[in-house]
This record gives structure tokens, sequence and C-alpha cells, in this order.
């Protein structure tokens, strides 16, 4: 009884240990967004929420009609969210997709088939 | 080892068999994971020869356990006693072999992962979205039909529902023999023979793969089958193969009268190699002709020849489905007839294809799906056939 | 209305200059004319794309429409059987007369495709303009299309791929094949083959809107006789050859 009392006591403090050093480095992604500006959207609690669904709106469009150059585009997203540096969306836990995909545990497929790396470097561009 | 310490010790032997069939899915399940992870590179699959040995294991599952419900239809839809005690394990059976087959079949997926797209797009002329809605339907039937005829308040119900269980079979197991028949640029599949020719098979590997379980039952129960109801069995299995035998050499037959398949049929029966040595020895010699004297010659019959011509049965019909699957895809196609070709991309030549572990571990993961839902499911449902007063009265082969 | 008339009045009169071009030299400006629609516009059922390839431009040992196909797809060239291939050159020699010739392989497009007809998720699908695609997002990589295929014009994704071109996607477990250059002919660019075959000076590869009675590809395919490959199927393919 003695036992049981004394680790449930330890496992609490390690709890206790833990919330409190999770509260200090607090666990909300920092993103590289790349050369960012002007999103498609302005509200960025909207493109958070419904990124995928306008994205697979006007994939369906564009892949099954042709229907070209709209607005939501993933190779836009890259262009514009791609780091600064590492030219691509996906590398580490600060890149802009796979930041926020990891931190929100949901798998993200669409840079099996496309490009996570932007068309034209960054350095060449300026 | 006694009878007596087998019966004590029974429940130890039957977790004993169920931990080995448990490993064996965990065998399939790396190999899985391995062709997921790294892509089919991994098997001996290519862009030749694009449906390979895990697909010769499903169909062989999904066409048995079509096959194996033929036991049930003969008891509730022809009304033949001796069957109908044995629909309870046939029903099983078939829900454990197809469940084993279709997991292959999915788990073979480029992605698997999206295999409930499978459901959510449909389009009404691939014959491989009909054969979804087949099989689910042979699964939501079975358990029906399973509940029809093992429990005493539903028994009214057996024979119609016996009646659409059987009309599902013909029409699924015709849907398997479809995927090949239409694929209408491929020599060895353009044919009207196969949906027949598949359902005739699959009487006979269901019944194969029946009598097995049905003689390691008898032996677990430490029991013994009525010789009569064996005999009746036994001809049956040697009928099904000689019918099987039948259709298999029209289908050939015809192929060969016609010039245009008549490079194709040499190099299946006679060039090709593996091919022709698996179709004459594995298919012919040890899957038909072996079993057939085994269940016919006199003095044979006993449920030793029994057991081994049954498994001499599965065994022709993986050399079977390996001529038909992988050796139809191993001959080039005809795309310039009256012309030699070649290219890069292995025009006119014989592809090559040499299976792979995780491709057999992925098939042996099925089967053992198969083997245990047929072992736990048997256990739990008592599915023991009890006939021997029934065989008394009203049997009187 | 009246921007149509003009743009439909400028294309005739560009497909003259085309004509002229054709009398002065033959096959120069061919692959020029196909016409680009605005962006934002879905493709139309009005436009059939497709090619005519002639067998006798056609020269055996050249494999440039290959190389230029491979670059613009970003497709590895490898010729393993597990590597893709959007297009191949084939070797034939006939049984009878001994004729040796060669011609590229592709994806046929076919108006009645075999491919689409036998997909389960309806990932195989043809554009309203004749040009047949796999949505790789909806592929679930059974293969069927692949053996259904009369051409063995797809090639099923073995590897995990990376660096993959932004305008082509393509990935592991999927099947793919020839686009007809898709991401170019929506920008009204003509198909990598057909520019790297008039680039090498053979000028085998013609393509162009089908359905277009102007269109230097109809011109010729009513000129000449051209074969579709495989006819006995009833296909009507949008690729025809001519010369074999």
């Amino acid at each position: 009884m003695i036992m049981a009392r004394r680790l449930t006591a330890f496992l609490f403090s390690m709890f206790f240990a833990a919330a409190v050093h999770a509260a200090d480095n607090s666990p909300v992604p920092h993103l590289d967004i790349g050369k960012g500006g002007q999103c498609v959207e302005p509200d960025h609690t909207l493109m958070r929420k419904t990124h995928m669904n306008l994205l697979k709106h006007q994939r369906d469009e564009t892949m099954r009609k042709g229907i070209r150059g709209q607005k939501y585009s993933l190779a836009e997203c890259v262009e514009c969210h791609a780091g600064q540096k590492t030219n691509s969306v996906l590398g580490s836990n600060e890149a802009f997709c796979q930041g926020c995909h990891a931190y929100a545990a949901v798998k993200l497929d669409c840079f099996e088939c496309h490009a996570n790396k932007r068309k034209v470097t960054a350095e060449a561009s300026k | 080892m006694s009878t007596a310490s087998f019966s004590r010790n029974e429940s130890r032997y039957f977790y004993a068999l169920a931990a080995l069939g448990l490993f064996v899915v965990f065998l399939g399940y790396l190999g899985m994971h391995n062709m997921e992870e790294h892509g089919h590179i991994v098997s001996g699959m290519n862009n030749k020869v694009v449906w390979g040995l895990p697909h010769v294991f499903a169909i062989f599952m999904v066409v048995a356990a079509s096959g194996v419900l033929n036991i049930g239809s003969i008891g509730t839809v022809f009304g033949q006693t001796v069957y109908k005690s044995r629909t309870p394990l046939a029903g099983i059976m078939a829900i454990g072999l197809l469940a084993g087959g279709l997991a292959v079949l999915m788990l073979d997926l480029g992605r698997p992962d999206r295999i409930i797209i499978a459901a959510t797009y449909f389009n009404p002329t691939s014959v491989f979205a009909w054969n979804i809605f087949l099989y689910s339907g042979f699964f939501g039937l079975a358990v029906v039909y399973l509940w029809t005829s093992m429990e005493k308040r539903m028994y009214a119900w057996t024979k119609p529902v016996g009646l659409a269980m059987f009309a599902w079979r013909v029409i699924l197991t015709s849907g398997t023999g479809l995927i090949f028949a239409f694929l209408v640029v491929r020599q060895a599949y353009a044919s009207a023979l196969l949906p027949p020719m598949f359902i005739v098979l699959s009487f006979a590997w269901g019944m194969a793969v029946f009598l097995l379980a049905q003689a390691a039952m008898y032996t677990w129960n430490d029991k013994v089958i009525d010789p009569a109801i064996q005999k009746r069995m036994k001809n049956l299995l040697g009928l099904f193969v000689v019918s099987s035998l039948y259709l298999v050499a029209a289908y050939h037959m015809t192929n060969l009268y016609f010039a245009k398949q008549t490079a194709f049929e040499m190099f299946i029966l006679r060039d090709g190699g593996i091919y022709p040595l698996l179709f004459w020895g594995g298919y012919v010699l040890i899957g038909s002709i072996l079993p057939m004297a085994l269940v016919y010659l006199p003095g044979m019959g006993g449920t030793k020849s029994i057991v081994t011509a049954s498994s001499l049965v599965v065994i022709g019909s993986f050399a079977f489905l390996y001529v038909l699957i992988i050796g139809g895809q191993a001959f080039p196609l005809s795309i310039f007839p009256g012309y030699e070709v070649s290219s890069s991309f292995g025009d006119g030549a014989i592809a090559r294809y040499i299976p792979s572990l995780p491709e057999v571990q992925l098939g042996m993961g099925g089967l053992a799906i198969a083997y245990l839902i047929t072992l736990i499911g048997a256990r739990i449902f008592k599915t023991m056939p009890h006939d021997v007063a029934v065989v008394a009265t009203k049997n009187p082969d | 209305m009246n921007e149509t008339n003009l743009d439909r009045r400028d294309f005739l009169a560009k497909s003259s200059v085309g004509l002229a071009g054709l009398a002065i030299a033959p096959g120069m400006l061919l692959y020029d004319l196909a016409h680009g629609r605005p962006l934002g516009e879905a493709a139309s059922n009005k436009v059939r794309w497709g090619m005519l390839i002639d067998n006798n431009k056609c020269e055996s040992g050249c494999t440039d429409c290959v190389t230029a196909c491979n670059t613009e797809n970003g497709l590895s060239g490898g010729t393993k059987p597990t590597d893709s291939q959007w297009i191949r050159k084939v070797q034939l020699k006939d049984n009878f007369t001994g004729r040796i010739s060669s011609l590229p392989m592709m994806c046929q497009h076919c108006e009645h495709p075999p491919c689409v007809d036998v997909c389960p998720t309806q990932a195989s699908f043809k554009r309203a303009d004749g040009i047949v695609l796999v949505d790789k997002h909806t592929c679930i990589g059974c293969r069927y299309c692949v053996m259904a295929c009369p051409y063995q014009a797809r090639s099923f994704v073995h590897e995990v791929l990376t660096d993959q071109k932004p305008e082509v996607p393509r990935g592991k477990g999927t099947v793919e094949s020839c686009t007809l250059c898709v991401h170019r002919i929506d920008k009204g660019e003509t198909t990598a083959c057909a520019e790297a075959c008039a680039k090498a000076g053979h000028n085998a590869i013609l393509f162009g809107d089908l359905n277009d009675p102007e269109s230097a590809i109809a011109k010729r395919i009513r000129a000449v006789t051209s074969t579709q490959i495989r006819a006995d199927l009833g296909l009507n393919t949008g690729v025809r050859y001519e010369g074999i």
C-alpha cells in the first residue's frame, strides 16, 4: 500500500515536471513561412482551417476539366512558402507544411507526388 | 501420444495452432510493410508482369471461398441432408477464405492506404468495381446463411437464403472469371469460357479444402466419418476434378484452333519453360490425374488417399493459376501482328518474373487469415457435423 | 462573342501562314499551330488532340523524342522492367517482306479507352479534349489498366520518387502514362516529343487538333493513308501512324 502511494506520488511529480517543462518550451510550431507576403486569402485562420478543401476543390477542376490558373494552387503555395534557405516546404519541423502537419499530427501526402521545392530558387529570383 | 492425454491438453493444442496461424499472419504483415515502404520494387513484379504471386494466392482463396459454400448449397438448395449438417463449417470456411483472399488483394495495391476510395468512387463499367460489390455482398449473405443454418428459429429461412447464396456465388465466381475474360487484348484471357471454367474450378478447389478441414476435424475429435458419406464426398471431388479438366482442355483447344492464338498456346503448352512444366506436371498430373487415381482406383478412396488427393488438388490449383496469371502476362502483347518487334520496354519479348520473399509472405499471410478464421470459428460455433443417425435412415447408398 | 470571332479570324490567318510555310518548308511550322485556350476555361470536347506519326520520317537510331519526354516529365530514363517509360522506340521487322522500320509508341489516347473502362475508381479518365489521364489522387494502384491497355503504354511507379517536376506530379504506387504533355497543351504549346522531333529535323511527329478541319493534322489525315494501331479493336485512337 505504501509502495503504491509512493509510486503514485512519484508519477504525479514526473507529470507536473513534464507539464511545467512543456509550458516553458511552448510546443507551438515556429515556422519558416518563406517569402510570405499577401496570401490568396487574407484570413489566416480561414486558410489554416480550410486550405485542404480549397486545394482539393481546385485540384479536381484542374485535373479533370483542365481549368488552370485559378487562385488556390499547390504550386503557388510552395512558391511563396518554401523555406528561404531550403527552398522546400518539407525537410524539418520548421518547414511550412511539414512543421504544422507534424504539430497537428495530420498525414501529409501531397508531396509524395507533387514537388515540394520552389521552381526558381530564392537566390536566383533576387 | 495417447488419446487421453490429447483430450486433456486439447485446448493447449488449440492455442498452439492459433499461435502458429497468428505468427504466419505476422510474417505476412512484415511482407506487406516491406512492400508498402519501399514500393513494389521489392516484389518480383514489373511493368510487364503487373500481377504476381499475391494474385495467385488471392484468386485461389476467392475462388475456393465460393466453391466451399457449394457444400452448403448441395445441402440447402438440393436438399441433401448429409451436406446440410456440413453447412456451418462450409460457411465459416467461405468467410475465412474470402477474408484472406481480399486481404491479400488489398494489401498488394500500390496505395492500400486509399482503399476507401474503392467504395467512394465507383466506376460502373469496371468488373473490379462490380467485384467489390459482389465480395461485400458475399460476406453479408454468408453471415445470414450461417445464422439461418445454425439457429433453430431461423431454419425456415435456410432454403431461400441458401438459394440467394447459391445465385450470388455463381455470379461472384463468374465475376472473378470476367476480370480476365474482359481483357480483350490479352491472348491468354479474352475467352468467354473463363467464367464457367472458374465456376467448375471453384467446385473442385472448394471441395478439396473442405475435405481437408473435415478430415482434420474428425481426427481432432477422435471420430471416424461414416464410410458411406466419405465415399459420396470423394466421388463428388473426383467428378469436379474431371469436369474442370474438361473445361480447361476446351479452353486450350479453342485457343489452339485460332491461328492468332497458336503462338501463345505453344508458349504455354510447349515452349515456355516453367509454364508448360507447371501446367502439365503441376496442374494436369499432380492436380488432376493423381487425385483422380486416388479417388477412383480400386483399393483407393480411404481417408488417407482422400486427404492426399485434396492436397494435390490444392497444389495443382496454384500451378494452374500461376500459369494462367503469370504465364498469361509473360507472353508479349500482340501490338503489331505480322511483325517482329523489339524495344527498350520489352515489346515482343517474354517477360521475366521471379517471385520475391515479400510476395510469398503476403500470400501465406492471407492463407493464415483464412486458417485462423476457420480454426476459431469452427471451435466457437461447434461445427462438427453430426450425421450418424441421418445416414442410417436417409441414405441408402 | 465578338472576341471569339476575332480569335477565329486571327487563327485562320495564322493557319494560312502555316499553310504557306507548309509549301515552303514542309513540317517546319506544323507543330506551332496548337492554339491555347484562355486560362481558367475548361477543356472542350470541340477539340480532340492527336498526333500523326510518319513512320518513313522516323529515323531508326534516333531517340530524341524519348529523351525529350523524360526530361520534360522528370522520368529517370532507366530501362529496367520496373522503370516508367511513357514513350519508347519500337523496332519493326515485317515477317513476310523483311522491311525494317521504327516508330515511337506511347499512349494512343483512344476515344474508347479500355483503361478507363476497367478502372474501379474512375482514376483513369478521358478529358473532354480526348487526352487520357490518370488522376493520381484516386488511383489505388491495382494495375488493372496496365493489364487492359492494348499498347503496353502504362507504367506503374515501383519506387519512392523525389524531385518531381512541379507541372508533372508522379508518385509511388500509382499508374502513369503519356499525358500528351497536357501541361504544355494547356499553355498552347506542342508536346515535348513533337518539338524534339522537329528540332532534330525529322518532323515525323505532327501534333494538333483532329477536330479542326483547318489544322495541319486534320488536313494531313484527309490527304494520306494513316493507320491506327490495332484498329481491329475499334478504339479510335488519337495517335495515328502513316507509312506502316
